[in-house]
C-alpha cells in the first residue's frame, strides 16, 4: 500500500492533522502545488485543515480567496493549465454548486476537448456530510453529482491513513479530482450514536499516520472486516457506522470501505459479492440516483448469478437534510440493523 | 516547472502575485486614522432622478447624517421627529439586546448556532424603516434588524432559534434562517448571494404588474464576490429594475478582511458605475445617514428611475458566528478603533442632544427590553429547546419537499417512523 520511498516515523493524527500534513508535503516537495480558498491563509481554514501551511509555505503558495466558488475552480483549471497544480478548498460541499459549471464543464472535459493538449491536475477538497447540526446548507452529501460528471475522479477518505495517502495520490493525479472529506468523523470515528461520546482518533490503529510521504493509490478499496455472511459496499462516515452496528449483531459480514468511487474497485466488489452472495449498500446521501444505484446496478450486472438476495440500499432520505430532525434523517443503527437482518433472511 | 525557463529575456522585472493583507493582525495596534472621513455637509444629494453617470462621486464619497458629537446637518438629513428616532433606537436597543441574549443561549448549548449583528443594527432597522411596509426584503443571514423593525412577533424569532415546536419552519431550517412573508421577508438560505438575483425578480414581476412596492436586498462585501450579485446587477441595470442592492461592508468575511473581495481597489458602492446604476456610499454606523440613503433609493426605484447599490461601511464588531473565533485574525481592540462609534450610541446621542432623550430613559428602556426579551424566551424555552426531545412530529420530515407527497417519499416516511417506534417504542410521542 505504502510506496517504498516513504519509511519515515509516524505520529499520531487525527484526520484534519493528516489532511493538513498531506499538503504540507506537497507544498514541500512540488514547487507547483498551491492551497486556497475562502479562509485558508492566515486563519487555516475554518475547520482548521490548512492550519500553520501559509506560514510556512508563503502567501503565495497557500492563500484566501474571495468568496465565489465558481472563481475558485475557475482559476484553479486556468493555474493547471499554466502548469500549476491547485489544490482548491470549498469551505462546505454544500457551496460547490455555484462552481459546478467550471468543474462539469471546464475542468472534466478538458483533457478530452483539447486530446490533452490541456489537462487540470487540481483536486478540489471539500467538508461534506451530515451529523453536526448544520441544517440543508452545512449538511449534504454530492459525490454521486460528482461521479455523474465524466472526467472527474471521486474520492473519500474514512480515517486519518487513507485521508493523507488518499490526497497525496489526488495531488499527483493529471486529472482534476473532487476530494470528499466526511468532517462528522474529523476528530474521531463516529459509531452512529450520536448520544454516547466521540471517540478520538488516537484510540484507532488508523491514526499512525507516516510525516513524510506515501500514496494510497486511486481506485483501490479496503476491506475494513473479512466476513462470509454478506458484503457491505460503505465510505467516510458510514465505514464505522456500519462496523459499529455490524459487531454489537455478531453478523459475519465483509465490509469494503470503497475509498474511490470514481474510478471504483470493481474487482474487490465483484470478489466479495462472489463471495458472500449478498450486498448491502450504505451512504448518507439521499437515496434517488444516489451513488447507491451505481452500485447496486453493477453489482446486479457482475454477481446475478451468485446473488442469494436483491441487493439492498441504506441512505439517507430524498429530502433536505434536517435541522433538528437530523437523527431521524441519519441512516443510523436502526436503519442499518433493519436491513442487515432483512437481507440475511431472504 | 521554473518559472526562470519562460521568463523572456527582458529588463522587466519577474512578475509577482499580490495576495492582499489587512492592516492589522493579532498583536497589532490598530489605528483607522488615515480613513477619509468626508465633513458631514460636505456631500450634495442629487434628485432622486439624476442619471447614475452624473453622480458617481458618491460611489467614492460617504453619505452622512450624524457628526460625531451628535448634530444631524447636511443636505441628507431626513429630519425624522423625535418620535421616529427614538422607535429607531427603541428598534436598534432591542436588537442588540436579542442578539445578546440568543449569544448566550448558543453558549449555554440550549441551539446549535448564532448570528449578532452588533455594531450593524442601523443597516437592517434604519433601512427598514425608510422602505413602506409592502416593500420586500430579501435579507442575508445578519438582518434580525428587519424582522424587528416590523414588530415580528420575538418569540417567533426564538422559537425558530430553538427549532422547538413553536417553530412554524418545523425546525427544518439552521437557527437565525427565518422566514416571514407576511413582514416582506424573504427565506434566508445558507448559500451567499443567492438572494442578489431573487430580489430583482421579485423587483421585475412587481414592474411587470403595474405594482407600487419595490425590492431590497442585503449582502455583505465579501459575498458580494459571488457570481449571483453580478448576476443580479446584470439584471437590475437592463430591466431598469425597482431594487435596492445593500451592501454591508462591515470588513471582515469570517477571516477574510474586504480587501479578498476587492477593497483594496475601489469601493464596494463602486460596482454600481460600471453596471450603469445609482451608486451610494454612505456610513453604515451612522442611522440617520441609512435611512436617509435608503428613503432616497425607495423613492428613486417607486418613480421608476431604477436601482440603486448602496455600501453601508460598517464594521462586524463580534464573530461572523457562534462558531467563528475572530481574536485568531484581528486584533481584539479592532472594533473600539473603527473610527464610527456604535449606531445605538450615536444615536442616542443625537437624542440627548437634541433634549428628547436622558441617561434614565436609555437605562429603563435597556432594562425594559432586557427583561421583555428574558421573559419571552421563557416562553420560548417552554416549547422546547434544540437538542432536548424531539419537538416536531417525524413525518413533517417529508412535507413540503412537494406540494403532494410522491409514493417513493411516502414509502421513505413509513420506513423512518418504524425506525422511530423501533427506536422509541410505540407509545412514544415528539415533546
Amino acid at each position: 500500500m505504502m510506496s517504498a520511498d516513504t519509511q519515515t516515523a509516524t505520529k499520531t493524527m487525527n484526520m484534519i492533522e493528516a489532511i493538513n500534513s498531506a499538503m504540507d508535503v506537497m507544498l514541500e516537495r512540488d514547487s507547483n502545488v498551491v492551497v486556497m480558498g475562502e479562509d485558508v491563509g492566515f486563519f487555516g481554514g475554518v475547520f482548521r485543515a490548512t492550519a500553520g501551511l501559509q506560514k510556512k509555505h508563503g502567501k503565495t503558495r497557500v492563500f484566501d480567496t474571495p468568496i465565489n466558488e465558481c472563481g475558485i475552480i475557475g482559476v484553479a483549471v486556468g493555474m493547471g493549465a499554466y502548469g500549476l497544480r491547485p489544490v482548491p478548498e470549498i469551505q462546505f460541499a454544500d457551496y460547490i454548486y455555484p462552481g459546478l459549471d467550471q468543474l462539469v464543464s471546464e475542468a472534466a472535459r478538458l483533457r478530452y476537448r483539447s486530446a490533452a493538449d490541456f489537462i487540470c491536475p487540481m483536486t478540489v477538497r471539500t467538508p461534506f456530510g451530515g451529523g453536526i447540526f448544520g441544517g440543508q446548507t452545512h449538511s449534504q452529501s454530492p459525490e454521486s453529482i460528482m461521479t455523474h460528471i465524466c472526467g472527474v475522479k471521486t474520492v473519500i477518505p474514512s480515517n486519518p491513513y487513507d485521508a493523507k495517502g488518499l490526497l497525496i495520490a489526488s495531488i499527483e493525479d493529471n486529472d482534476p479530482v473532487v476530494f470528499l472529506e466526511p468532517k462528522r468523523i474529523y476528530n474521531g470515528p463516529f459509531s452512529g450514536y450520536y448520544d454516547r461520546p466521540v471517540e478520538p482518533w488516537s484510540k484507532h490503529a488508523a491514526s499512525a499516520v507516516p510525516e513524510g510521504h506515501y500514496r494510497i493509490e486511486l481506485g483501490k478499496a479496503a476491506t475494513v472486516r473479512e466476513g462470509e455472511a454478506l458484503t457491505v459496499l460503505a465510505y467516510g462516515t458510514m465505514v464505522h457506522v456500519v462496523k459499529t452496528i455490524v459487531e454489537e449483531l455478531k453478523v459475519d459480514a465483509e465490509i469494503i470501505d470503497l475509498r474511490t468511487l470514481l474510478p471504483l474497485d470493481i474487482d474487490a466488489i465483484e470478489a466479495s459479492v462472489k463471495k458472500t452472495g449478498r450486498c448491502l449498500v450504505v451512504h448518507e446521501a439521499t437515496r434517488t440516483s444516489g451513488f447507491g444505484a451505481e452500485l447496486a446496478a453493477l453489482v446486479q450486472e457482475r454477481c446475478f448469478y451468485h446473488l442469494e438476495a436483491p441487493v439492498e440500499r441504506v441512505t439517507g432520505f430524498d429530502t433536505p437534510y434536517p435541522h433538528s430532525l437530523e437523527w431521524a434523517y441519519f441512516p443510523g443503527p436502526v436503519r442499518i440493523a433493519t436491513a442487515l437482518t432483512k437481507i440475511l433472511k431472504d | 516547472m521554473p518559472e526562470t525557463d519562460r521568463r523572456p529575456a527582458t529588463n522587466l522585472p519577474p512578475l509577482s502575485l499580490h495576495i492582499p493583507e489587512p492592516r492589522y493582525r493579532p498583536g497589532d495596534t490598530p489605528d483607522f486614522g488615515d480613513i477619509v472621513v468626508p465633513a458631514v455637509d460636505a456631500t450634495p444629494r442629487p434628485s432622486e432622478a439624476t442619471k447614475p453617470d452624473a453622480m458617481r462621486d458618491l460611489c467614492y464619497g460617504l453619505v452622512r447624517v450624524l457628526d460625531f458629537d451628535g448634530q444631524a446637518k447636511g443636505h441628507w438629513d431626513p429630519k425624522l421627529s423625535p418620535e421616529r428616532l427614538r422607535t429607531m433606537l427603541r428598534y436598534m436597543m432591542l436588537v442588540r439586546a436579542f442578539d445578546d441574549r440568543m449569544f448566550r443561549a448558543q453558549r449555554q448549548g440550549k441551539t446549535s448556532f448564532y448570528m449578532k449583528c452588533t455594531g450593524e443594527e442601523a443597516t437592517s432597522v434604519a433601512s427598514t424603516m425608510a422602505l413602506d411596509r409592502g416593500d420586500m426584503c430579501f435579507p442575508s443571514y445578519r438582518q434580525q434588524g428587519i424582522l424587528i423593525a416590523r414588530d415580528y412577533p420575538l418569540i417567533q424569532m426564538m422559537n425558530q432559534i430553538y427549532s422547538n415546536r413553536g417553530d412554524h419552519l418545523l425546525g427544518r431550517q439552521l437557527p437565525i434562517m427565518y422566514s416571514a412573508p407576511e413582514q416582506g421577508f424573504f427565506s434566508v438560505s445558507g448559500n451567499l448571494a443567492t438572494q442578489y438575483p431573487q430580489a430583482v425578480g421579485w423587483a421585475m414581476a412587481s414592474a411587470s404588474k403595474g405594482d407600487s412596492r419595490i425590492a431590497t436586498v442585503w449582502c455583505g462585501e465579501g459575498s458580494s464576490a459571488e457570481g449571483d450579485f453580478h448576476s443580479a446587477l446584470t439584471f437590475a441595470t437592463v430591466y431598469n429594475a425597482p431594487v435596492i442592492f445593500n451592501v454591508v461592508n462591515n470588513q471582515w468575511a469570517i477571516s477574510s478582511f474586504s480587501g479578498f473581495a476587492g477593497g483594496e481597489r475601489t469601493t464596494f458602492a463602486a460596482r454600481a458605475v460600471g453596471y450603469g446604476i445609482a451608486g451610494l456610499r454612505i456610513d453604515g454606523n451612522d442611522p440617520l445617514a441609512v435611512y436617509a440613503a435608503t428613503q432616497w433609493a425607495a423613492d428613486r426605484a417607486r418613480t421608476n428611475n431604477g436601482p440603486t447599490l448602496i455600501e453601508h461601511f460598517t464594521y462586524r464588531s463580534e464573530g461572523h458566528s457562534t462558531s467563528d473565533d475572530p481574536s485568531a485574525y484581528r486584533p481584539a481592540d479592532e472594533a473600539s478603533a473603527w473610527p464610527f462609534g456604535d449606531p445605538i450610541a450615536r444615536l442616542r446621542e443625537h437624542l440627548e442632544t437634541l433634549g428628547e432623550w436622558d441617561a434614565d430613559r436609555h437605562e429603563a428602556q435597556r432594562t425594559e427590553l432586557e427583561e421583555l426579551v428574558k421573559t419571552t424566551q421563557k416562553q420560548s424555552e417552554k416549547l422546547g429547546i434544540l437538542g432536548h426531545g424531539m419537538h416536531q412530529p417525524f413525518e413533517t420530515m417529508f412535507q413540503d419537499v412537494f406540494e403532494d407527497m410522491p409514493w417513493h417519499l411516502q414509502e421513505q416516511c413509513t420506513q423512518m417512523l418504524a425506525e422511530q417506534e423501533a427506536k422509541f417504542g410505540p407509545d412514544w410521542k415528539p415533546e
